[in-house]
């Protein structure tokens, strides 16, 4: 028993808290901002409550395929300790390559304990893209693929997170011309839903929402028509964004240089994706709710929207248009469509002069006839 | 006058555009002109300097206003013109746009020949749209469609209506309201050439066949020879049931 990688019985979220040294009071602190987040109401701040008191803290994997891990570091900057401090060090009791203290072969055989100890208890979380080109050599870990491992463990979960744009979109390593065919799990996980938290990196108060939700009511948070989270997708950066009513006013800032960026305009005209981006940026911030990059004066560049690195350049809002060359975009291409478009119909004016003078001549002098026959 | 033996025809006058047809073409137009030049500025807004405070104007909120009234506009118009198409007389019906037949797609290969390449051979009597003009009317058609689409698409998120919410699939289909953007800005370029060479068109047919094409969208009259009602020859690219 003493090699036993994995206790028997989980402990539930408050006796980890307590153990951890926390306070009830940063406990009710941390309940009463995991409500608000998750979009529910205030009186529902002691059914989170409970739930935390009583659930057995849920067995997570999180596994690290194609990224760069800035979910993971995105995730332990968490603006209150108890979301990392808890949900993660448990976390990486079971399973995640970054930042468990098992390595080799004890790090292969916790995962599988875990998975069928566990079975259909266990929350799937999956930071980057599967690669499916070259039968997967791209990325393979303990002598699998990330597609068998991936399979393997999605079998029995009892929710899937794709947590990033990675795992979500496929982000960078799937942009043109994608040589290791990197594929968001969604398309490879069948028969499961897939809650999608994309962002390069995503906020991390959402993973935790997204957890402490389904402990709460026992199923998955709300899901938009693209899979994610409602409370956290369903505004674009642009409807919570402080420098709107610049927008609406119209007035932009021309160049990072000038007047208008000094008196905190709004991005648009220097490529801000605010407007296409669904994200909560404006809402929660960054690091402890300190800023957001439009905040800092930095167009959004729409990362957690799909294929934003093939969509147009950061720094505009034409995209560019595929096959004309890196600096066209469609204005370019149109204003060239137009030109032939006159040069062609000029031409055809002159020729239709030259090919139908008979008939022009004709249709003329049958009218000055006729007018010749009205009286005056 | 001259010696030479010159035939002068006798006209009559025939009612083609009906009332409807003549108001959803100047409603048409109007909205796509305002659609396309607010369009413009919400893609790329010009740099207007202002001493104002930002709360005391709203340039951008007035013209995105402006191109969202026109759109609802554009697109219930469009709806009605496809009503028309299965109620309205025979140049309006919905045949003389979708080929359905051998002759349609005949007479499309000499309005090529004789009014883009011409050359030399039989003049062809198109009384409404010719073949070549109303297959090119059924791609403005799948284009009214794409802008709907997408327009209502990146609409949906903002609008609290359930018409524009219907539309939501649109940018969930693509992947996103990047890509829905860019699609509608592409698209609008289609407008813009269409509406060249389409006034430019007209004016070629009123001055080389001289039945009033221009006027046409004014009162609804054209004015056919007597003899193309005496041959009975074919003038629609698409004769409609019955």
């Amino acid at each position: 028993m003493s090699n036993e990688l994995v206790p028997m019985r989980q402990p539930t979220y408050y006796e980890e808290v307590e153990r951890k040294g926390y306070s009830r009071r940063d406990f009710l602190q941390f309940v009463s901002m995991m409500t608000a987040f998750i979009g529910l109401e205030n009186s529902a701040m002691g059914q989170v409550a409970t739930a935390l008191e009583t659930q057995p803290r849920l067995p997570v994997i999180w596994l690290h395929f194609q990224e760069c891990t800035c979910c993971s570091e995105s995730f332990i900057r968490s603006s209150h300790p108890i979301v990392a401090d808890i949900l993660l060090d448990k976390i990486s009791l079971d399973y995640t390559e970054t930042l468990m203290a098992a390595s080799g072969f004890q790090a292969e055989k916790c995962l599988q304990d875990t998975m069928t100890k566990y079975k259909g208890k266990y929350i799937l979380c999956v930071e980057g893209s599967v690669p499916m080109g070259a039968d997967g050599v791209y990325c393979m870990i303990g002598g699998k693929t990330s597609l068998q491992i991936l399979e393997e463990a999605a079998e029995n979960a009892q929710a899937i997170i794709a947590w990033g744009s990675c795992a979500s979109n496929g982000c960078v390593q799937s942009a043109r011309p994608n040589p290791t065919k990197a594929t968001p799990i969604h398309k490879l996980v069948k028969g499961k839903p897939v809650i999608k938290v994309p962002g390069c990196p995503p906020i991390g108060e959402v993973m935790a929402g997204v957890i402490v939700h389904l402990l709460t009511f026992g199923r998955i948070p709300e899901l938009d028509k693209l899979s994610r989270p409602k409370a956290f997708y369903s505004k674009r950066v642009h409807d919570t964004c402080y420098r709107r009513p610049f927008y609406d006013a119209g007035l932009y800032v021309e160049t990072f240089d000038d007047e208008n960026a000094r008196k905190g305009y709004c991005l648009y005209k220097v490529g801000c994706k605010g407007p296409s981006t669904y994200n909560a940026c404006g809402v929660m911030k960054w690091n402890n709710g300190t800023s957001f990059p439009i905040q800092s004066g930095h167009p959004c560049i729409g990362c957690s929207e799909e294929n934003y690195w093939d969509n147009g350049r950061l720094y505009e809002r034409g995209s560019s248009f595929a096959g004309f060359g890196i600096e066209s975009n469609a204005d370019t291409v149109g204003k060239v469509a137009l030109g032939v478009t006159a040069a062609a119909l000029a031409g055809h004016a002159v020729m239709t002069n030259v090919r139908k003078k008979k008939l022009i001549l004709d249709l003329e002098e049958e009218g000055k006839q006729s007018e010749h026959e009205l009286k005056s | 006058m001259k010696t030479k033996f010159l035939h002068v025809h006798r006209l009559r006058r025939v009612y083609v555009w009906e009332l409807p047809v003549r108001y959803y073409h100047w409603l048409n137009a109007l909205a796509i002109i305002v659609l396309i030049v607010t369009g413009f500025f919400i893609a790329n807004p010009l740099a207007i300097l202002s001493h104002q405070e930002a709360a005391n104007q709203y340039t951008m909120g007035w013209v995105r206003l402006i191109h969202f009234i026109a759109s609802y506009i554009f697109f219930f118009n469009f709806l009605f013109r496809i009503y028309w198409g299965f109620v309205g007389n025979k140049y309006a019906n919905w045949k003389q746009f979708i080929p359905t037949t051998r002759k349609f797609f005949k007479e499309m290969w000499t309005v090529f020949k004789i009014d883009i390449l011409m050359m030399r051979g039989k003049e062809h009597i198109s009384v409404g749209h010719n073949a070549m003009a109303g297959f090119i009317y059924f791609f403005t058609f799948l284009a009214f469609l794409v802008q709907c689409l997408t327009g209502f698409g990146l609409y949906a998120s903002m609008g609290t209506w359930w018409l524009p919410k219907l539309f939501a699939f649109v940018p969930a289909m693509l992947g996103g309201d990047i890509l829905t953007r860019s699609i509608h800005h592409w698209s609008m370029w289609f407008f813009i050439l269409f509406a060249v060479i389409h006034v430019y068109l007209v004016f070629y047919h009123d001055y080389v066949e001289g039945r009033g094409e221009i006027s046409s969208m004014g009162g609804g009259w054209k004015f056919i020879e007597e003899e193309v009602f005496q041959n009975e020859e074919h003038h629609t690219p698409n004769e409609p049931k019955k």
